[in-house]
């Protein structure tokens, strides 16, 4: 066994912003995944200790359980407004939401344009994964056009039920706004993208920049009704043509840094 | 410091500037306006935090955030504004973090008008917001005690973790009057053992009111209690006027408490002998005192400026020993001296039945006094 542990073999560690707490999410989840970005990233820049968290409702209500650092946990959709009091009476600590898409998209569209335009010095991880995760598969802001689900049952119907939000693109025109950008989680290249965006967000709140913000796409195999595998599959070809991968608003001083 | 000729809305932001408010989020809404327009210079100049909010639910969520960290924070506004903010009161009080509000009330219900109003005495008082819950709740009369009641909330606020709110009709806003502003406090965050302002040397901390496991809810909800009961010990405070001798007491809050003053002072100077009782704390109520009250006086007369809310109280307190009347007036309309006179010479002079609800008696008086009623 000692073999095995010696710092030359070491491929894996459990970063340090992270607890020993099992997370609660689905097998084939990206959660885990974007959770663990953003734990590596803090780790890099040596924040944990002056970072604290808001934690949304829905999946990842329970996000404040898995992370090292001083954590609150806010009314549906409400994050940013929160992360904007926090961060207002303690300018220099660092500021982060992590919420889904009925949480930013939804019920925290005032909050997340609000936040946005007024250039709130925080950074905000924004997980699509185009349902209602923790209701059990409604429809979200972000479902794609016929796209079925608990609550449309037929296929979303955008004649009646809307069309999907690209948030990316619609915060990018936020004068308040730092760094956008829009990543996806369906492979091992993409997530190395998503976590250099996941640090040049938080670089941008380090250097007082502005509002940041990184969208990610993500799997939701169990409500989705697929496995991982096929879900990883389905954000590829179905979710990243809709939501176009890419930096959507980088600052000068950020591309500087990039 | 000296008297000075002050509005009650920026003498109530002045008061809070003076007590170490760190930072202020809000929403303008009228009669409370110039609280906000008054923190909006102020708190920039002294290098706190100020936000103009998108919505009075980002602003209490805002307040949320920041009471987190440990800061004393308030928001403020007036009854539609204040019923946006229940969810995030909710959660204020489920997270069990202080914080202070104002609710310079109008008439309601729905968009009702800007006229001074006490209609929203069971919604701050009786929860509002969802789950279980009491916050601490003042009524200032004047704009002095107005003054005084933002000093005392963020103490009260911190001592008990909840939300205390003082709860001023719009004329209190809205009126000048003489007053004294407190010295000015410094600023002293303190490093509450529970406060979420980064992980420092320390284990990390939570702030949540999610409690998954039921037991663990009930826990909480028990835990809330018991501090509630501590506050119901120590914090009940109201203002007695002519209460020794008294056959009659009049109870009223606010500006109709204030208003009932002068018509109990008319009252004795023609021989009734009747008295005032104002609540300070409306929660915690004064139950014990009127309960005492009850055991000697022959009737009571509750005076609101809403449908008959703090009514309700009255007759918990009273236990039904002896008659409870109503005298209102809803809507935004405040009530002349006259009109409580005439209410407490009626009583004098009347023999009263214990009725259930002593409203459906007013309401038949009040047809002959409002015309346009049908």
């Amino acid at each position: 066994m000692d073999t095995l542990v010696k710092p030359e073999n070491l491929v894996y560690v459990r970063p340090q912003a992270f607890t020993e707490f099992p997370t609660h999410y689905c097998p084939g989840c990206t959660h885990g995944v974007a959770h663990r970005l953003v734990a590596e990233v803090l780790d890099e820049m040596n924040l944990t200790e002056r970072t604290i968290g808001v934690a949304p409702v829905g999946c990842s209500v329970f996000a404040y359980n898995y992370f090292d650092c001083d954590f609150v946990e806010a009314a549906h959709g409400r994050a940013p407004a929160m992360a904007t009091g926090m961060k207002r009476v303690l300018p220099d600590r660092i500021v982060f939401t992590y919420q889904g898409d009925g949480d930013l998209a939804s019920i925290g569209m005032a909050e997340i344009m609000h936040a946005a335009a007024r250039g709130e010095n925080i950074t905000v991880i924004f997980i699509n994964n185009a349902i209602y995760g923790m209701t059990g598969g409604q429809m979200a802001p972000t479902s794609l056009p016929g796209m079925k689900t608990t609550s449309s049952p037929l296929g979303r119907d955008v004649e009646t039920q809307g069309f999907p939000i690209r948030m990316a693109e619609i915060l990018a025109n936020m004068d308040g706004a730092g760094y956008i950008a829009r990543r996806s989680l369906h492979d091992p290249g993409n997530i190395r993208k998503a976590k250099k965006a996941i640090r040049t967000a938080f670089e941008t709140q380090v250097r007082g920049l502005g509002f940041s913000m990184v969208e990610l796409l993500s799997t939701c195999p169990t409500n989705w009704g697929v496995s991982p595998i096929e879900a990883l599959k389905w954000v590829e070809e179905h979710m990243v043509p809709a939501y176009p991968l890419g930096d959507y608003k980088v600052a000068p001083q950020i591309a500087e840094i990039k | 410091m000296a008297r000075e000729l002050l509005k009650g809305n920026e003498a109530i932001a002045e008061a809070a500037v003076r007590a170490g408010l760190e930072g202020y989020f809000g929403y303008p809404i009228t009669p409370q306006t110039e609280i906000l327009e008054h923190l909006s210079r102020r708190l920039p100049e002294l290098g706190r935090a100020f936000v103009q909010a998108e919505s009075e639910v980002a602003a209490i969520n805002m307040v949320y955030g920041a009471a987190c960290t440990g800061a004393r924070v308030m928001s403020t506004s007036s009854s539609p504004g204040v019923s946006l903010m229940m969810e995030g009161i909710s959660y204020i009080m489920g997270t069990e973090i202080p914080v202070v509000l104002v609710n310079v009330m109008r008439g309601g219900p729905g968009l009702g008008n800007i006229a001074p109003s006490q209609s929203d005495y069971n919604q701050a008082v009786h929860g509002g917001g969802h789950g279980d819950y009491s916050p601490i709740v003042l009524a200032p009369s004047t704009v002095q005690e107005a003054i005084d009641m933002m000093v005392l909330s963020f103490d009260l606020a911190e001592r008990y973790r909840t939300v205390c709110m003082v709860i001023a009709d719009g004329s209190i806003g809205q009126m000048m009057e003489p007053a004294e502003l407190p010295e000015m406090r410094p600023v002293q965050r303190k490093d509450w053992e529970w406060a979420t302002n980064g992980a420092m040397g320390r284990k990390r901390r939570i702030l949540t009111s999610i409690y998954i496991d039921p037991p663990d809810e009930e826990v909480t909800n028990l835990r809330i209690f018991k501090r509630w009961m501590e506050v119901q010990a120590n914090e009940v405070r109201y203002k007695e006027y002519y209460l020794d001798d008294a056959d009659y007491v009049v109870v009223g809050f606010g500006t109709a408490g204030r208003v009932a003053l002068s018509a109990v002072r008319a009252a004795r100077q023609d021989g009734i002998k009747v008295g005032l009782l104002r609540p300070v704390t409306v929660s915690p109520f004064p139950y014990a005192a009127l309960d005492e009250l009850s055991k000697r006086v022959q009737a009571f007369l509750v005076v609101e400026m809403n449908m008959g809310q703090m009514l309700n109280d009255v007759q918990l307190a009273t236990k039904g020993r002896v008659p409870v009347e109503f005298y209102g007036r809803p809507g935004g309309v405040v009530p002349f001296p006259d009109e409580i006179y005439d209410e407490i010479q009626r009583i004098a002079t009347t023999e009263l039945q214990i009725e259930a609800d002593p409203r459906h008696a007013w309401y038949q008086r009040m047809i002959t006094r409002v015309t346009r009623v049908k």
